[in-house]
């Protein structure tokens, strides 16, 4: 648990002891090294190899040996060439300065890596994670003589316009503060207090280092109690996330994973956004990095970037980086949860993870489990997603944070049956399963909703009876008998064509067009369709079923659903998400007007 | 040790395949470049594939034929596989290995580069936004291409597919820009026949002076084939981002690339992935595919169109899967439409262009394009799922709307779909045409277009009346 604390020990005292040891790389394929003289390092330990200095982890020993996968391109690494250890596992900066900036996989920072060494990221290349020149204003929140411990907040920075950034005490270190900064300017690396733990008086700055491979510690793990709202209909109403919850977005590619996330990073309700993207394209990286600082958030009203991490890790950028990438993530999402804040990451795409992992596991000659990929994904897997979580923090107080993850997966021919999808099945809450045929008419988001799920439903469905409209449930689960009956009516039109059938099935089927289009269809690229809040979204749902009621009636007094067809209500709820706030009323009117009118419907003879 | 790299050695203790493996050797560099001096004389270029201190793995590019165990000499130069480059490069004709082969001399450096190159870093990165128009409708208007885009055509076997590429090579412009523009062409594994139509059609519409062709024919060797995009596209990138210029790479066909990736693997007895292919592949074509884009602050950009075959017509074929993960959107042939004699025979419903949505609307296009466009799909969508449906059950059953959606479809496929070789639509013809086609159908049905562009372009007649079949 102490991991932190623990490693600093030791490399203190190791350091002291048996001075700077290097071993010697015997063996270079891909990404992975060979080294040997190795004795004494520990797994999961980072090591700087050959003569450039590249970043690496020893990922197995064997007595002396070590193998260790490299960060970055090791073509020109030869044998003979030594590598330094560093007596520490690959871990990330924590502290000011992380909010706004975006990484590569292993934290470096890609703007200052930019300045420094031109257009493209050449090999060895690295830069403090964080800056040491800015000043922030550090304010206080403990005095000196103050008993703290793990968690506590000593004090706070202004991190950007949204963000107000709490100096945690360091899990593991509790004790008496001896001494504690006033108020004023610092830069990160000033020291800002003087704990004194009993044995020591340890000097603590801004910067917190934490390994990326173990979860941060908090007092204890909680249950969701609240949807996540995201603004996109068919989530919110059918298939809602819960803060702390986990989900993932399987399809092929085409399907719109990308657009769904990115959707969820602008919209979603949670105060930190980390975006990671792994493995994924260099275009849309440069899309989000130009889009989401202009990009203003609803309810904030600052930009969306004075929020948000940004990974990005593209699919041409070293392999084993890939594989940390998701790591520093949710590392990042973990110390920002632990100041109590409710903080959504997103992974695009999980897949391109598992598959460097396979890739290293190749290179290793471990032996494989399904589709070649290495037997411990489904526990890799796990690890992962169980950081997400709403948790009660260490610290005195009561305070609360939140993670919730959302993983886009990336199966093969999109064929859910494959082993990364299936493995992220199992552990996950709440699956949108993304399909060809949806997106292929430009049904977007293309969730197929008869195969999606959500477990977080009767959490959410009692949130919105409770905060938005008492008949929410009801109107959701006759919304889902709809389009399961039109699956069913939509065989037998396969097998017998649509003229046989009855004018009550023929009303259903309108019904679950004007569902479809009307409503879970959500255009991203329009300026009002792209979000719609949960008033709105109730707002949508009673319009629609008040039209379905006296729809019903007018079909018992005879009113043929061709009729009803051409009504032009039809076309009015097809406009209902699109509508500007000043449009909305306007609209809303005229729609009951519409459907009331539909009383006066005579029957034709 | 750095001098040890220059030693010569001779006896080569195994040759597998594509492979050959040294042993004695000292101080070799992963990825470094090994020259092999056959008994012959014949002198061939290797690739250090695995290192360890007393061992070498050595790819060959040329192939392992005539190698032997006693005679063979090879010398490692210490550094990776690099070209000379040159804006002189433009006009000129190279094998896979980058040498001259349209009977001309060595190219003058200007520069040398390493054809692995560097990954541009996401900071650097311009999001493209300038559409290219390509003439053709099922493109510029359905999945409008831009600078800086990757956009794979997925063909199969005996489709049109050199013909379209070759096409869009021609017409390809920003509309308003007169700006330096330039073709960089890597054949891998293509026939004579094709490569000579390449040429041909370059000539023809005289781009053959602004264009740099690698050509590893389909009798060249195999293993050649993982150099030969790498150097076109390190010639690609200089003459971009140094030179200023917009290259379009068309890279044909990289189900050939992809084959002699698996070739080194299995020779290399490495765990297969799926069909066989190893499990980098996919890191390994990404590393191609993403050497396109546009950079901050500089002129020139690099537009790629991969072009592959898929085996059998499966788009979940592993190659073009996971093509279409890295790449911006696809370009998809389909056979039936070609059997019915439509070129280009585009199958619009599983194409994508990613990057349209920058690239298009007012100032770019046209205002109504993103609109139109869906409209077309989802009508298009409605009347294919309808004409199968007659396919099973014959025309009765079809309300007089049902009727107006496949006649949509047909003139859709005849009329949008359908154009010729050489006719070079703008964007404007495109969108008009579409309207007239969205005319077709009663304006309710026009649900993903707003009010303001039915009044302006719609020209259609309320010809349905509210009455079911």
């Amino acid at each position: 648990m102490r991991v932190g604390k623990a490693m600093e020990k030791r490399k203190h005292d190791e350091k002291d002891t048996m001075g700077e040891k290097n071993g010697v790389i015997i063996r270079v394929t891909g990404p992975v090294v060979e080294a040997e003289g190795m004795a004494g390092s520990r797994m999961y330990e980072s090591v700087r190899v050959g003569n450039a200095g590249l970043i690496g982890e020893i990922i197995i020993l064997e007595g002396d040996r070590a193998t260790i996968q490299v960060y970055e391109e090791t073509i020109g690494v030869t044998p003979g060439e030594p590598v330094v250890r560093t007596y520490l596992p690959l871990s990330v900066e924590l502290g000011p300065g992380l909010i706004g900036t975006m990484y590569d996989g292993i934290q470096r920072p890609l703007e200052e890596i930019l300045k420094n060494n031109g257009d493209m990221i050449e090999r060895g290349s690295s830069a403090p994670a964080l800056d040491r020149t800015k000043k922030y204003r550090f304010y206080p929140l403990a005095k000196s003589g103050d008993t703290v411990r793990e968690g506590d907040r000593i004090g706070c920075v202004r991190e950007s316009v949204s963000v107000n950034h709490y100096i945690l005490i360091p899990p593991g270190l509790s004790g008496t503060l001896h001494f504690i900064a006033e108020q004023g300017e610092y830069v990160i690396t000033d020291t800002i207090a003087i704990l004194d733990t009993g044995e020591e008086k340890k000097e603590l700055t801004m910067i917190q280092r934490w390994p990326v491979r173990d979860p941060r510690p908090v007092r204890e793990r909680l249950d969701p109690i609240e949807p996540l709202l995201t603004g996109q209909r068919i989530i919110d109403t059918l298939f809602p996330l819960a803060r702390g919850g986990t989900a993932a977005i399987p399809g092929p590619f085409g399907s719109g994973k990308t657009v769904v996330q990115q959707q969820l990073a602008k919209w979603v309700n949670a105060e930190i956004i980390i975006y990671i993207g792994c493995g994924e394209r260099g275009n849309e990286m440069a899309d989000v990095l130009e889009q989401f600082p202009t990009l203003k958030d609803p309810r904030t009203g600052h930009a969306l970037s004075s929020r948000m991490v940004l990974i990005a890790n593209t699919s041409n950028m070293p392999v084993a980086a890939r594989e940390a990438s998701v790591y520093t993530g949710i590392t990042i999402a973990e110390y920002y949860r632990d100041m109590g804040y409710h903080v959504a990451l997103m992974a695009d795409s999980t897949s391109r993870w598992a598959e460097a992992m396979r890739e290293i596991s190749g290179r290793l000659e471990e032996m494989p489990g399904e589709e070649g990929y290495p037997a411990y994904l489904s526990s890799r897997l796990a690890d992962f997603y169980e950081r997400a979580g709403r948790v009660s923090l260490l610290g005195s107080g009561d305070h609360e944070g939140s993670i919730s993850v959302i993983g886009a997966v990336s199966p093969p021919g999109g064929d859910f049956s494959e082993p990364v999808t299936q493995n992220t099945l199992r552990i996950v809450k709440v699956f949108w399963a993304l399909d060809a045929d949806l997106a292929y008419q430009r049904h977007f988001p293309a969730i197929n909703w008869l195969m999606s799920y959500s477990l977080y439903s009767p959490i959410a469905g009692i949130w919105w009876e409770e905060h938005i409209g008492p008949d929410f449930i009801r109107m959701k689960q006759e919304m889902m008998e709809i389009l399961q009956r039109e699956n069913e009516l939509e065989e037998i039109i396969r097998l017998v064509g649509p003229e046989t059938l009855p004018e009550s099935d023929r009303l259903l089927l309108l019904k679950a067009e004007i569902l479809r289009e009307s409503y879970l269809m959500q255009y991203a690229f329009d300026e009002f369709d792209t979000f719609t809040g949960p008033k709105k979204q109730y707002r949508m749902l009673k319009a629609i079923f008040t039209f379905f009621s006296q729809a019903e009636r007018a079909l018992e007094t005879g009113i043929s659903v061709s009729r009803l067809r051409g009504l032009p209500v039809i076309e009015s709820f097809a406009r209902m998400g699109t509508a500007s706030p000043e449009e909305e009323d306007p609209l809303f009117e005229s729609i009951a007007r519409d459907t009331d009118a539909i009383r006066d419907l005579k029957e034709v003879l | 040790m750095t001098d040890l790299r220059f030693r010569t050695y001779t006896g080569v203790s195994k040759v597998v395949g594509p492979l050959m493996v040294l042993d004695g050797v000292e101080g070799i560099g992963y990825g470094e470049i090994a020259e092999i001096t056959l008994p012959g004389g014949e002198v061939r270029i290797g690739q250090v594939l695995e290192t360890t201190t007393t061992r070498a793995m050595v790819q060959v590019f040329r192939g392992t034929r005539d190698l032997d165990t006693e005679k063979t000499q090879v010398r490692f130069r210490g550094e990776p596989m690099k070209i000379s480059l040159s804006s002189d490069m433009l006009g000129r004709t190279f094998d896979g290995s980058a040498r001259p082969i349209d009977g001309g001399g060595p190219v003058i450096p200007e520069c040398i580069r390493d054809i692995y190159g560097s990954p541009i870093n996401p900071a650097a990165r311009e999001h493209p936004r300038d559409s290219i128009q390509t003439g053709i409708s099922s493109i510029d208007g359905m999945n409008t291409l831009v600078r800086g885009q990757k956009l794979p055509i997925f063909s199969g076997a005996g489709l049109p597919h050199n013909l379209l590429a070759s096409q869009i090579a021609r017409q390809a412009k920003v509309t308003g820009q007169a700006e330096k523009f330039a073709v960089v062409f890597a054949a891998m594994g293509i026939t004579y026949e094709e490569s000579a139509f390449f040429i041909r059609e370059f000539e023809e519409s005289g781009a053959l002076e602004r264009t740099v062709l690698f050509l590893n024919l389909a009798d060249d060797p195999a293993i050649e084939r993982i150099i030969t995009p790498r150097l076109a596209l390190t010639t690609a990138e200089y003459l971009a981002f140094d030179k200023g210029m917009h290259v379009l790479v068309v890279l044909t066909d990289l189900t050939n690339y992809c084959e002699a990736l698996r070739e080194i693997a299995a020779a290399r007895e490495e765990v297969p992935g799926r069909r066989g292919y190893p499990g980098y592949i996919y890191t390994d074509l990404a590393s191609l595919y993403e050497r396109a884009g546009r950079i901050r602050g500089r002129e020139g950009s690099i537009t790629q169109i991969p072009i592959l075959t898929m085996p059998d017509d499966d788009i979940t074929h592993p190659v073009p899967d996971l093509t279409g993960y890295i790449t911006e959107g696809q370009i998809v042939l389909s056979r039936d439409l070609h059997r019915k004699g439509i070129y280009p025979p585009v199958d619009v419903l599983p194409c994508l262009s990613r990057l349209m949505q920058g690239g298009i609307g007012p100032g770019r296009t046209r205002a109504d394009h993103a609109e139109v466009k869906n409209q077309l799909y989802s009508a298009y969508a409605r009347g294919i799922r309808l004409k199968s449906l007659v396919a099973v059950m014959g025309e009765e059953g079809l309300t007089s709307l049902d009727r107006l959606y496949i006649r949509f479809c047909d003139r859709f496929e005849n009329d949008f779909i359908r154009q010729a070789s050489y006719e070079d639509r703008s964007f404007d013809d495109t969108l008009t045409l579409a309207w007239d086609l969205l005319s077709i159908l009663p304006k309710a049905e026009l649900k993903r277009i707003s009010p303001d562009f039915i009044k302006m372009y719609y020209h259609g007649e309320e010809i349905l009346e509210c009455k079911g079949p």
